[in-house]
Order: structure tokens, then C-alpha cells, then sequence
């Protein structure tokens, strides 16, 4: 037992950061970049003295528990611990916020100061934001979790609305009301949990170590499992609910986007395997097979409209939520190594899109910020080195072996065709699609003659370059030896496991039961 | 006819009994009303200049001094003036946000550095709008301040009316609270016409209900052959069958009730009394009005009609959903600032109600926090409607508040955690409000109720966060209102009310401890 508040200093670090940016002179916008960037390395710091004191081999799978009490009233307590997927997740924002911060520097100064927001503004809410991802990550108390969720919300689409570009007010408004919708049903099921559980127990409780263990009847659980996974799967986003990414993430900063896709919106996916199968494991089976058919219905779809986009971050965005669809087809096919591969992949999608966002930005910026991909050719002979490091993106995107984003689709996949081999087969070809639209792109817009207007731009710069070999690095170790990794995420998974109480299927038999399933798509 | 005569004498034999009447349970009310009259005389006696600080210095003195009295009360549960009113945990509660919201309340409306010409009040109220004698009046720095005699009297009203434990009392509470409101409705200092006929509406309709509620409980008192709550409640569990009447009396009563919550379809007026009455008068009337009316709904629904609860949940459940989404939706189609804020009052009366209809001691504790939460923010809000000017006055259509937020980003951001915890996001006092009614609700089986409630809440998400759209994202135009720069008055009263939502969002569970600790009515 670790007495030391080690998640709560980690949390209240980039708060005190953010009030501290917030309240600098406006006329030193230099002074509240370097005190952003300060304090983002100073998270990451406590980020690697937390991971180096995790214990994965103990059977306890959350360490650094706090508990203290916030509202009796409802049984709220302010408890905070992480297994492995919660540290995993907690390092992942971690490094991308530092990343951010150094890749856009210049950002908000462009292209009109009168137009946006303060420069420290934008800082001074990466920060605010860094804090509650740390919280929802860190979280082991639904209301808890909650209330850092909703509060997301805010400085996102503070982000997006002030610091955005043409649609930006649209956009804002867009993800924070299909956020709402989703949070209002996830607080009207765990308003319902709460009172079940008070039946059950004779005290209402929003503790997570409690809730797992309560026997809910099959037919409430499969309510209340609605509320929380609706909201789980407009944050991810899951197909259908996913049309406000793309314009969110068009209307954004590249850091925004980064910010938004690469970390908060893995919170839905970590959601799911968090909160919706260990509470409600009973409804987790019952709507698997659903849940699969939108995971998989996403892959392709978010495929196949990144093919045709002719917008940049649009693009991303739909490419990302094909990769969602692995994520959530891995965490609901109920194997150890598919779950497992869900993590691994929730940590590479982050560093993957970091890298095709930022490019793509440095990229815009050289170029009056047009995002239009039929508007760039022929880049790689201006700007090799940007080109080099877009390719990188782009083949970390398309899953290439020996980066992590292949550990993590290969594992998914491995995981699905333990269990439903037809749909493993079906996702598979959609690596397929993946390759032609991350292909497409590259060669579009690196490859061929010199666009005009192109001829002059400038490569990389070092910040810029300081910025992007981290992800580059991160991926490639990771994906020659995910180790680290998988030996912190493997004991949390199992614990989720054991408690759905779902075992591995025998290696070479494919289930029978769920082929009509794979053969619908 | 020999038989009258004798049973006049035997009256006249009995001996009159003198009412024994515990002052020290009454003192609150009595302080209030006592000042009221004191400060008539004021006016009568007092050199004109005299009166503003002589008002001002009474007007506070009897708030904190009937605070401090609601305070040692505290604990305290039994009936008063010979079981016309009563003393308990959750009237005390009640009666004392209501007089911290009229300290509040008292601050705004004794502002007197926004406008250039004075106050928000009238010059006089008798000059005709657009006439020499109002110009005159004005040019001459007249200014009313018999509206504190008026507004200690409504304060009274409120006082009695959440602790009042039967029919008449209830009714002459209302009566009490009522009128001085309709007065001062009237005496807008701008948009005079617009002031004056929010008055009259506000008037005629509120003059209808009280009729209603008069005539219900008559009925009521046909049925049961008494007025007093608690007899009420004996009678009716006594009796059984031939439910016509009684049925009628109770919507006759709930009629008159719901019009002072301002809850669907009693709603009609809140829009224009909003818009033209004065605005601290508004912000005022909002807060405090909405505690006084739903403690008196409360009491009168689960004391004495809390045998039938079978029979007014249905209606109440009609109502609050009516209420939540005509409040919700109209209120999307706002373009003026002080009418969206009533719009989203229906609302979040609707939202209320949803507390109310869970019947339940964790329904009436949800209800009341949400009462104390609505009306911090409320107070706050139109602190900042007070403070965003242009030359014409308070700019309160929509337009004018674009990029507000960027040319004075610090109110921008109360005004911005006032819309947010409206909205019911986390970390504000709003989110914990509708969190305790929705649970209570939940847990007394209306969960359809509480999805309704989701979907409103949604709803209303959506037109305080455009306001946020506005003064944040949008571009400053010519058309940009100013905020001007407060007294010391109106500063107290916005940081109270900014205050209050913030720590009640992060931490509410001293006020959830004195809520429940507070128990339930006496009955």
C-alpha cells in the first residue's frame, strides 16, 4: 500500500499548471508556452515514476488506491487507483501532451491573432484537459468518473469553438451536444445503478470495486448497460454515432485533434471494458454479437469514406473511427488476447494519429492551411524529411509489422479468430482497405510532380522534428518489443475476464454459434 | 327563534380564550412584516434624503436580524400561532434561503451605479411613460424607495408561505407575496409601457389564480370540514369513496400553486413578467418566489393531501413533463435574454417537480437542494444582466451579447459557469441539483420520468450553451454591449451567487447534511 497521493499530485500538477498559464500577462505568450511545456514534462515525469513503481505481477490489480469520502449522501466516494490499462491509458496522455504542446507552438498565433482566442488560453486548457483525462482514467468511482467526463467536455469545446477554424462554432456545438446525449443517458443508467445497488446491498454505492460484484438481474442490467455503453460509443465513436468526428476534427487544431481522437476518445473504448462488461456482464453477452456487427460495419464504412475524402483531417477522422471499430470489436469478443490487443492498440492509435495529425498540420501550415488533399503533390522533394516522417505515420496507420499499431491489430485479430472466425476473416480484409486509402494519401500528396505554390516550402524545423521523434521511437520499440506493455495490460485483462466471467476458447475451434452473426456483414 | 337568542348567550358566556402565541416561533415573519410597516412610516415621516439610507439600513437590519432568528430556530419542530403555521427543518431551510436570497436580492435592486439616471426603479411610478412629468422626474434624480416597503412585505409573504399549515393562511401568504410583486412589476425605470402591461398581465392572471386556489379550497374544506392541514389529512384517510369533489378541489388548489412556480400550462405570464418587470425585481422574484411557492407545494401536497398521493402523481407527472419540455423548447426560440432565462425558469421548474412527484423524503431533500442551487445561479444571472449595457439601457436582446465573452472574458466566465450549471454539467451546483431529484425520482420507481427529464435536460443543454457560443465564439460587432462596472452592491450579490454554484458543485454535502438532517414536515 503506497500512502503517497501519488495520483492526485500526478491530477493536480497540470490543474495548479493550468490556473498558473491562465493567469500570466497576455503580452507573454512566449513565458505561458514554456510554462505549459514545463509542466507537461514535469506529469510526465510523475507518469514514469508511477509506471516504474507499478507491480504487474502482484494479484492485486489496482494499486496506488485512494479512497476518502465526498458525498455520503450518495455514496460518493473520491477513489482513484490504475491497473494496467487505466496506467497505460494515464502514459499514453502523458507523452501526448508534451508533444502537442511543443508541436503546436506557433499554432494559435496564426493566422489572425485578433481572431482567436489568448495564446495562453489554449495552453492554459491542454492543461485543464490533462487533468481530466488523468481523472477518468484514474477513476474507481462511477460518479467520479462521471463528473471527469462531462467536465471533458468543457475544455474541449473551448478548443474546438475558440481556437478552431471556419466551422469551428458548428463543430463545437455538435460534439458537445452528442456528447450531452450520451452522458445525460449514461447519468440517468448510473443514477439506476446507484439505486439497484442500494436494493441490493441496502446501500446505494457508486463504488466500482463494489458494483462488480453485485448480481443484477439479467433484464436491468441490459437497461442500464444501454445508458453507459450509448455514451461509451458516441465518445469512441462507434458506427452510427460517429458523425460528429469528422467535422469536429476538421474544424480543429492539429493539437486539438490530436488531443481529441488520439486520448479523450479512447475514454470511451476504455469505458467499455472498465465499466460496461465487469458491471453488467450478463447484457455485455447479450449485445456482443450487436456490438460486433457496428464494430465491424465501422471498419469498413470508416474505411471506405476515408477512401474517397478529399479533406485531410476529415480523413483521419474516418480512418480513425474504422480503427475504433478493431478496438471495440477486440474488447467484445471476449478473449484475453483480443482484449489485450485492444489496449495495445487504444496506446498505438494514439501515438499513430499524433503522428499523421501533426504532420499533416506542419504540412497545412507550409501552405496557407489549406487541409485539401488535391490542393499538395509532390512534397517529398521540398520537404524530404516531412515527407519521411509522413510516410512513417501513414505505415504506422496501415499497421506495418514491427511498429505497435501491428502488435495491436494482429492481436485483435488473433483474438477474434479465436472466438468468431468468420468475423475475424471479414475485419481482416478491411487491413486492406486501410493500406489503399493510407496509400492514396501518401502518394498523392508526397509523390509526383512538384504542386504549384509547393516549390518553395520549408522542411521541418527542429521543434517540429523534437516533436515527432518520440512517436516515432515509441512505436517502433514498442513494436519490436511490446513486452512492457502487454506485461502491465495482461494481468488487468485477466482480471476483467475472470470477471465476465468468460474463458478462452480452445485455440483451433471456431464458434459455431456466432458464424450467422459474421456472415450477416 | 327563542333558540338563536340562546345560543347567542351562551356565546356570549363562554369565556374568550386569549390565542397563546409562542412569538419567538413566529419572530421571523413578525421582524419582516414588523419593518414593513416601519418602513411606510418612513416614507411619511422622513426628509427625501434621508429615506434611501434609512430604508436601506432597515431593510438589511430586519433581513440578517430575521436570518439570526430563523437560525436559533434551528432544531426546533411544532406547530405555531395556534396551528396556522408551523416550525420545521425543511420550512427553516426554506425560509432561510429566502431571506439570504432578499439580502441578495436587496443588494441588486439597491444598485445605483449602473444606470446613469439612477436605479432600476421608476422615477415615479404615477407619471405617464413618455410624459414632461416622468422627464421631469428623472431630470430631477427622483427616486422611489417605497419599493422597500413593498419588497419587505413580499419577503414576509414568502416567509409565511412554505410553513403555512392551512388553507387561509396559505391563501393570505400568497396574497401577501403577490401584491407588492405586481406593484413593482410596474415601475421599470426603462421601457416603461413594456413594464406596465408585464403588471397588469401579471395582475389579472395571478388575480385568477388566486381565485382558483380559493375556490379549491373551499371545496376542499366542504369535503374535509376544516382548513387545517393536518385535520385535513385525518378526514381524508377517514374517508372513502365520492373522490369527484375533492378531485376537483385538489387541481383547484395545485392550479393556483403552479402558477406561482410558473410551471406548463400556468406558465403563460413568466415570459413577460421577466422581460418587463425591473431586473434585480426579476432576479429577485425568480429565486425567491420559486422557493416560497414550491415549499408551500410541497407542504400542501404531502401533509395534507399526502394520503391521496395516488391521485396527484399522475397529474403532477403530466405537469412536470409539460413543464420541462414547452420550458425547454420555446426557450430555443428566445432571442432576448431575459425571456430565454424565464423560458429555462419553466424548466427548470419542470425539473423540480420531477423531485416533487417522488413523493419521498429524498424527493422533498432533492427538491429543496435544487431550490437553493437554482437560485444562487439565478441571482447571479441577472447580476450580469444588470451589468451588460448599452446606451439605451440593459442590452438584453441575444445579438448584443456576441463576443461579450472576449471583450470582458472574466463575467464572460461567471456568466459561462451560470449557463453550465443550468445546464446541469458537473462540477457546478446545477449537476448535484438534478442529480438528487433524478435519483430520488429513480428510486421511487418513476424512471420514465426521469428519461423525460434527460431529454429536456438536453434539450436546455443546448440553448445555454449557444449563449456560451455567443460570447465566446462569436466575433465582437459595433453592436456589443458594454459591461459596466458595478457598485459595490451588485458585486456581493454576483460573487454569492458564483460562489454558491461553484462550491455547491464541488461540494455539497454540508448543505445534503443539513437537508436531510432536517428531516421531513411536521405533520
Amino acid at each position: 500500500m503506497n500512502s503517497f497521493p501519488w495520483l492526485t499530485v500526478l491530477g493536480a500538477v497540470p490543474l495548479v499548471g493550468s490556473v498558473v498559464v491562465a493567469l500570466l500577462p497576455k503580452s507573454r505568450p512566449l513565458l505561458a508556452k514554456q510554462v505549459a511545456f514545463a509542466i507537461s514534462i514535469i506529469v510526465l515525469g510523475l507518469t514514469i515514476a508511477i509506471a516504474l513503481q507499478f507491480n504487474g505481477s502482484t494479484s492485486e490489480p489496482f494499486q496506488f488506491v485512494e479512497y476518502h469520502q465526498w458525498i455520503p449522501a450518495f455514496g460518493v466516494t473520491y477513489s482513484l487507483g490504475v491497473d494496467g490499462i487505466g496506467l497505460v491509458l494515464i502514459a499514453l496522455a502523458a507523452v501526448i501532451v508534451p508533444i502537442t504542446i511543443l508541436a503546436g507552438w506557433n499554432d494559435v498565433e496564426e493566422p489572425n491573432v485578433e481572431q482567436v482566442g489568448s495564446v495562453k488560453g489554449y495552453f492554459a486548457l491542454i492543461l485543464a484537459l490533462e487533468t481530466l483525462m488523468i481523472g477518468v482514467f484514474a477513476a474507481t468511482d462511477v460518479f467520479l468518473f462521471y463528473v471527469f467526463f462531462e467536465a471533458m467536455l468543457i475544455p474541449v469545446y473551448f478548443m474546438i469553438g475558440r481556437y478552431g477554424g471556419a466551422q469551428r462554432s458548428y463543430a463545437a456545438m455538435k460534439f458537445l451536444l452528442y456528447s450531452l446525449v450520451g452522458g445525460l443517458f449514461m447519468l440517468a443508467a448510473m443514477i439506476g445503478l446507484f439505486v439497484v445497488s442500494g436494493q441490493l446491498t441496502g446501500r446505494g454505492t457508486f463504488n466500482w470495486f463494489e458494483l462488480v460484484g453485485l448480481n443484477i438481474d439479467p433484464t436491468t442490467q441490459k437497461l442500464l448497460f444501454l445508458g453507459f455503453f450509448f455514451a461509451f460509443a458516441i465518445k469512441a465513436p462507434l458506427w452510427p454515432f460517429h458523425t460528429w468526428l469528422p467535422d469536429a476534427a476538421g474544424a480543429s487544431k492539429p493539437g486539438t485533434a490530436v488531443l481529441l481522437i488520439g486520448v479523450l476518445d479512447k475514454v470511451g473504448t476504455f469505458g467499455m471494458i472498465r465499466y460496461c462488461l465487469p458491471i453488467f456482464p450478463a447484457a455485455s453477452d447479450f449485445y456482443a454479437p450487436i456490438i460486433i456487427a457496428m464494430a465491424v460495419i465501422g471498419i469498413f464504412y470508416g474505411a471506405f469514406v476515408a477512401l474517397g475524402q478529399n479533406d485531410l483531417k476529415r480523413l483521419f477522422a474516418y480512418s480513425s473511427m474504422s480503427h475504433f471499430g478493431f478496438i471495440a470489436l477486440g474488447i467484445f469478443v471476449f478473449t484475453t488476447i483480443g482484449q489485450s490487443g485492444s489496449v495495445v492498440y487504444m496506446v498505438a492509435h494514439g501515438l499513430s494519429t499524433a503522428a499523421l495529425f501533426l504532420t499533416a498540420g506542419f504540412l497545412m501550415q507550409r501552405s496557407r492551411g489549406s487541409s485539401l488533399l488535391s490542393d499538395y503533390s509532390g512534397v517529398n522533394k521540398p520537404a524530404p524529411v516531412l515527407a519521411g516522417f509522413f510516410l512513417f505515420a501513414a505505415l504506422s496507420s496501415l499497421a506495418l509489422p514491427g511498429l505497435v499499431s501491428f502488435v495491436g491489430e494482429f492481436m485483435v485479430l488473433l483474438g477474434t479468430f479465436q472466438r468468431y472466425i468468420w468475423v475475424g476473416a471479414i475485419a481482416t480484409l478491411g487491413i486492406v482497405i486501410t493500406a489503399a486509402y493510407v496509400l492514396r494519401v501518401y502518394q498523392k500528396s508526397m509523390t509526383g510532380p512538384v504542386g504549384s505554390g509547393l516549390e518553395t516550402i520549408k522542411d521541418l524545423r527542429g521543434r517540429e522534428i523534437t516533436a515527432l521523434v518520440p512517436i516515432v521511437a515509441l512505436s517502433i520499440f514498442l513494436g519490436l518489443y511490446p513486452a512492457p506493455l502487454l506485461n502491465v495490460v495482461n494481468p488487468a485483462v485477466d482480471t476483467v475476464m475472470s470477471v465476465i466471467g468468460a474463458t478462452n476458447p480452445a485455440p483451433t475451434v471456431g464458434s459455431s454459434s456466432i458464424t450467422s452473426e459474421g456472415t450477416q456483414q | 327563534m327563542n333558540a338563536v337568542v340562546e345560543a347567542v348567550r351562551a356565546a356570549d358566556q363562554t369565556p374568550w380564550v386569549m390565542p397563546t402565541l409562542d412569538y419567538k416561533l413566529l419572530a421571523p415573519i413578525l421582524i419582516i412584516l414588523g419593518a414593513g410597516v416601519v418602513s411606510v412610516l418612513f416614507e411619511a415621516f422622513l426628509p427625501r434624503a434621508a429615506r434611501r439610507p434609512a430604508q436601506l439600513v432597515l431593510v438589511f437590519a430586519a433581513l440578517v436580524a430575521a436570518l439570526v432568528s430563523i437560525i436559533s430556530l434551528q432544531g426546533i419542530r411544532s406547530l405555531s400561532g395556534q396551528g396556522a403555521l408551523v416550525v420545521d427543518g425543511p420550512g427553516l431551510i426554506m425560509q432561510g434561503t429566502i431571506v439570504i436570497i432578499a439580502i441578495l436580492g436587496a443588494m441588486l435592486m439597491a444598485e445605483r451605479g449602473l444606470d446613469p439616471s439612477g436605479d432600476a426603479f421608476a422615477a415615479r411610478a404615477s407619471s405617464l411613460p413618455g410624459s414632461e412629468d416622468e422627464r421631469q422626474f428623472t431630470a430631477r434624480g427622483y427616486f422611489q424607495t417605497e419599493i422597500w416597503a413593498f419588497f419587505l412585505f413580499a419577503v414576509g409573504g414568502m416567509l409565511m408561505f412554505p410553513v403555512a399549515n392551512d388553507l387561509l393562511m396559505m391563501f393570505v401568504a400568497l396574497e401577501v407575496m403577490s401584491l407588492p410583486l405586481y406593484l413593482l412589476t410596474g415601475m421599470a425605470r426603462r421601457r416603461r409601457l413594456l413594464s406596465q402591461e408585464a403588471a397588469l398581465k401579471y395582475f389579472v392572471l395571478g388575480a385568477f389564480s388566486s381565485a382558483f386556489f380559493l375556490y379549491g379550497a373551499a371545496l376542499l374544506y366542504g369535503f374535509t370540514g376544516s382548513i387545517s392541514f393536518p385535520a385535513i389529512a385525518a378526514s381524508l384517510s377517514a374517508t372513502t369513496g365520492q373522490t369527484g369533489l375533492l378531485l376537483i378541489a385538489v387541481g383547484l388548489l395545485g392550479a393556483g400553486l403552479l402558477f406561482k412556480i410558473g410551471a406548463v400550462p400556468f406558465h403563460q405570464w413568466t415570459p413577460d413578467v421577466y422581460q418587463g418587470a425591473p431586473t434585480p425585481l426579476t432576479g429577485f422574484m425568480a429565486a425567491a418566489v420559486k422557493i416560497a411557492a414550491f415549499g408551500a407545494l410541497l407542504r400542501l401536497f404531502s401533509v395534507a393531501l399526502g394520503g391521496m398521493r395516488w391521485d396527484w402523481t399522475p397529474m403532477l407527472w403530466v405537469i412536470a413533463i409539460l413543464t420541462m419540455l414547452v420550458g425547454s423548447i420555446i426557450a430555443l426560440t428566445q432571442s432576448d435574454i431575459k425571456r430565454m432565462i424565464a423560458y429555462s425558469s419553466i424548466a427548470q421548474a419542470g425539473f423540480i417537480l420531477v423531485g416533487v412527484v417522488a413523493a419521498s423524503a429524498a424527493g422533498l431533500a432533492g427538491a429543496i437542494f435544487y431550490l437553493i442551487a437554482y437560485a444562487f445561479t439565478t441571482i447571479g444571472v441577472f447580476a450580469i444582466i444588470m451589468m451588460v449595457r448599452d446606451e439605451s439601457g440593459e442590452a438584453t436582446h441575444l445579438s448584443k451579447w456576441a463576443g461579450l465573452g472576449r471583450r470582458s472574458p472574466f463575467v464572460g466566465t461567471i456568466f459561462a459557469i451560470f449557463m453550465l450549471s443550468l445546464a446541469g454539467i458537473p462540477l457546478t451546483s446545477g449537476f448535484i441539483g438534478k442529480f438528487s431529484v433524478f435519483t430520488a425520482a429513480i428510486a421511487s420507481g418513476d424512471t420514465w420520468l426521469v428519461i423525460v427529464a434527460v431529454v429536456a435536460s438536453l434539450i436546455a443543454a443546448f440553448f445555454y450553451l449557444r449563449v456560451i457560443v455567443l460570447m465566446f465564439f462569436t466575433e465582437p460587432t459595433e453592436e456589443t454591449a458594454e459591461v459596466a462596472v458595478p457598485s459595490v452592491f451588485t458585486t456581493v450579490a454576483l460573487a454569492a451567487g458564483a460562489t454558491v454554484t461553484v462550491l455547491l458543485g464541488i461540494y455539497p454535502q454540508p448543505l445534503l447534511d443539513l437537508i436531510i438532517n432536517a428531516g421531513v414536515f411536521v405533520r
